[in-house]
């Protein structure tokens, strides 16, 4: 019990140290829980790289937002849900409260989704996450715009559509989804199943266990299937395990798509040239010719201040942390200016992302023309336009090619599924959803 | 000197056979529950409350728990993880069926329902032993995750099988969900651990907790004075597995208040808890709860040393914590194979004698 108490007390004294240090003029504290170790840190690396990067140009470059210095510190969380909670606690209150949270795990986000719903903090959960938070009169702290994983699975079926020629080709047609067996994976089935009773494909489900090493009696059932086309909801090494399964029992790349989750390089990189032709959806382009990707270069990695290699900036995954830092920083800069103050709070800033809008002309001061699409986020609709493309991996150029247009959303699929989902959450947790005048 | 016993008369059979025969036993043990029953809820917050403390009494329970069935039993097992689950899934259907039931019939009934799974699999104890039975207690993690993972049932039919705990109330206190208050939630788990500790203190050094102590000596041996095999064994899996499953609610209904099987109750659980036991200490009360806060507070110690106290990067500090976690683990493995809890008696011993060599 006495070493209890020692614990106990080296505890208090190395919690005591941080919150003695916090003082100074006022900052945008922006944590970001990172996972740079455990299973998933291939994924994780290149989005925290981007997400630092972009936090540390607008210091660099424009000495903060409107001229408040970003105060970034990164918390790991090793894609672990305690160690998340864990990370949420310690960062929430530090140097004066944190203004917002992004996961990147949909996990963590279940479980942070009552907490900073209760301490009021915005939460930020960019193409992953609860996709029923989309409602935003049941949650109006949560954010998970420009795209939900339902309207990305009606994405792709609109693009397999194309493919086969039409809607109503996709009658008796054979679709499987080799899903991460967990509630990320899990999040397109019901889509995909009232998709299936619509258009008469057939849906068979293949699920992954965690982490998702072990695929071949998954892609021994597609080699004797042969499905007319593979989806995949993977995350971290199942991703390049998956592709690579599919290579070996020699399933047609151009016939597989992939989530925007499933779709970086560190996933098609592995399988090599039987790589090449692999589908996936996304939510912006790939590739470092951006301005905004110059002055990155100019301002942080000439100067030795690149969170990352040089060599990567650009990657998929690093350009989708520099997009969730972009929206971020902007709705800052809208919170400011509705609010007209300089100080803003975490409320202000849920406000700020609630009337968010970035459009074309935006995007294009920002050095970003071209790299994905306009967004206006209302009080109800916290999920945005919805818009997804299909990219298709050239292993030879080792570059990833938009090759669709922007599919939208399929409402009258997702529109019913995310009401009745929202509403049970609300009915669950005791929220009256509040209403937008 | 401090632990000196001379002078502490027993002048009745209570007084001897008392579960702490030694007057400063017990005032430690008064002192620290006076601490953590009256000052701790004065200044606790929320990060104490759901990264500090909720994390080391759930464990600080299941490692009881499991303790019971390897320690004083003498049965290995890997199912910890699996029973856990039973505790928290249970735990959810319950009070989503009968959102009215006060929460600590709820876990109790969790508890019944886990010692019951956790006979089911105790069963195959009667025929095979050590490494053997531990890998029929590992197939029963993988079932009962799959199972839970499976069968739509059990998260109530919803898209992703994420379980979320609604808000309940005890004696008008909100004890889970995100509203209630840190001191609220800590009381309440806190009061399930003291609880379950007392009573696990006295099944060890009653006629029960003998029975069990025989046949982890010696099987043979105890069935030839009497000890029945089955009985002993099958209570042994009950009572463990009661404690787990309790733990195992408190996890989701009081600290997470959501929870993913395949994530919160995977393999890696059953190992965390099998090394509290056995860092703490095999077969002790005090080992079980040196062993959680050894392996759960330990972490978050040495994070907030070098990421809040020396400004290290938070992922070079999340490495180091891995290294200097097997380090400490392997060190004290080698300094005191028969864990925290000897280290401990050790320590006492040597204190009746401070600070005279003789």
């Amino acid at each position: 019990m006495k070493l209890k108490i020692f614990t106990t007390l080296l505890v208090a004294a190395a919690l005591a140290l941080p919150l003695a240090a916090s003082a100074g003029a006022y900052e945008l504290n922006v944590p970001s829980l990172t996972y740079r170790t455990g299973p998933y840190a291939p994924n994780g690396i290149p989005f925290a790289n981007g997400y630092a990067d972009y936090w540390n140009l607008l210091n660099e470059r424009d000495g903060g937002i409107e001229g408040i210095k970003i105060n970034l510190f990164e918390c790991e969380t090793a894609y672990n849900t305690q160690q998340g909670v864990e990370c949420y606690e310690n960062t929430k209150g530090q140097n004066g409260g944190s203004l917002i949270y992004q996961p990147l795990s949909t996990g963590i986000t279940y479980q942070l989704i009552p907490k900073v719903t209760e301490d009021n903090i915005p939460l930020f959960s960019m193409g992953y996450g609860r996709t029923s938070a989309a409602n935003g009169k049941v949650f109006p702290w949560i954010f998970n715009f420009p795209a939900t994983y339902w309207d990305g699975a009606t994405a792709i079926m609109q693009y397999v559509a194309d493919r086969e020629g039409g809607m109503d080709k996709l009658k008796g047609k054979k679709v499987a989804l080799v899903y991460h067996n967990s509630a990320y994976g899990k999040e397109p089935i019901r889509t995909l199943e009232v998709m299936a009773a619509k258009y008469g494909f057939e849906l068979q489900l293949l699920p992954v266990d965690h982490p998702g090493q072990e695929q071949k009696a998954t892609w021994l059932q597609v080699r004797k299937d042969r499905p007319d086309w593979v989806l995949l909801w993977g995350w971290g090494v199942m991703n390049q395990v998956a592709i690579k399964e599919a290579a070996s029992v020699r399933y047609p790349m151009d016939h597989f798509v992939g989530i925007w989750w499933s779709a970086s390089e560190n996933d098609v990189l592995p399988a090599g040239d039987e790589a090449n032709g692999y589908l996936a959806a996304t939510v912006h382009a790939a590739g470092a010719g951006f301005p905004l990707h110059q002055d990155i270069f100019k301002f942080l990695y000439d100067k030795g201040k690149g969170a990352g290699e040089r060599e990567r900036v650009g990657e998929v995954l690093y350009n989708r942390g520099v997009l969730a830092a972009m929206w971020t920083a902007e709705a800052m800069r809208n919170a400011m200016k509705i609010h007209k103050t300089k100080e803003i709070t975490p409320a202000m800033l849920r406000d700020g992302f609630e009337t968010l809008k970035v459009d074309e002309k935006r995007l294009a001061e920002l050095g970003l023309k071209g790299f994905t699409y306009g967004i206006e986020i209302t009080c109800a609709n916290h999920s945005g336009p919805g818009k997804a493309a299909i990219q298709q991996w050239d292993a030879k150029a080792k570059q990833w090619n938009i090759i669709s247009k922007f599919y939208d959303r399929m409402d009258e699929i997702t529109g019913p599924l995310i009401e009745e989902d929202s509403a049970g959450f609300a009915k669950e947790s005791n929220i009256t959803p509040r209403s937008c005048g | 000197m401090l632990y000196r016993e001379a002078g502490q008369f027993k002048t009745s059979y209570e007084a001897d056979q008392a579960v702490f025969p030694i007057r400063q036993d017990r005032w430690v043990i008064a002192v620290v529950l006076i601490v953590a029953l009256a000052a701790v809820p004065l200044v606790i917050e929320d990060y104490w409350t759901n990264a500090v403390m909720l994390p080391f009494l759930v464990y600080a329970l299941a490692a009881l728990g499991l303790n019971i069935l390897v320690g004083y039993c003498g049965q290995i097992s890997l199912g910890t993880g699996g029973f856990m689950a039973v505790g928290a899934f249970a735990a959810f259907k319950l009070t989503t069926m009968f959102p009215g039931m006060n929460l600590i019939a709820v876990l109790l009934l969790s508890g019944l329902v886990t010692a019951g799974v956790g006979v089911v699999f105790g069963l195959p104890s009667l025929r095979i032993k050590g490494f053997y039975l531990a890998v029929a207690t590992l197939a029963a993690q993988f079932f009962l995750v799959w199972l839970f993972n499976k069968v739509e049932w059990f998260y109530n039919y919803n898209a992703t099988g994420q379980i979320t705990m609604p808000p309940r109330e005890i004696f008008g206190f909100l004890v889970t969900g995100p509203a209630a208050k840190p001191a609220v939630k800590y009381l309440f788990a806190l009061s399930f651990v003291i609880v379950f500790a007392v009573v696990a203190k006295n099944l060890v050094r009653g006629r029960i907790g003998r029975m069990w102590m025989s046949i982890r000596d010696m099987d043979i041996a105890a069935e030839l004075i009497g000890v029945r095999p089955l009985h002993s064994k099958l209570s042994a899996f009950a009572v463990s597995s009661f404690y787990i499953g309790v733990a195992g609610g408190l996890l989701f209904t009081v600290w997470l208040g959501a929870a993913e099987v395949t994530e919160a109750f995977g393999i890696d659980k059953s190992f965390l808890v099998l090394f509290m036991v056995i860092i703490g200490g095999l077969g002790s009360v005090l080992g079980s709860f040196l062993g959680a806060g050894f392996l759960v507070l330990m972490p978050i110690l040495l994070k907030n040393f070098m990421v809040g106290g020396l400004g290290i990067s938070p992922v070079v500090a999340k490495h180091v914590e891995i290294t200097t976690m097997g380090v400490l683990i392997i060190l004290f493995l080698i300094v005191e194979p028969h864990g925290l809890a000897r280290l401990w008696q050790i320590t006492k011993e040597k204190l009746r004698l401070w600070p005279f060599p003789y």
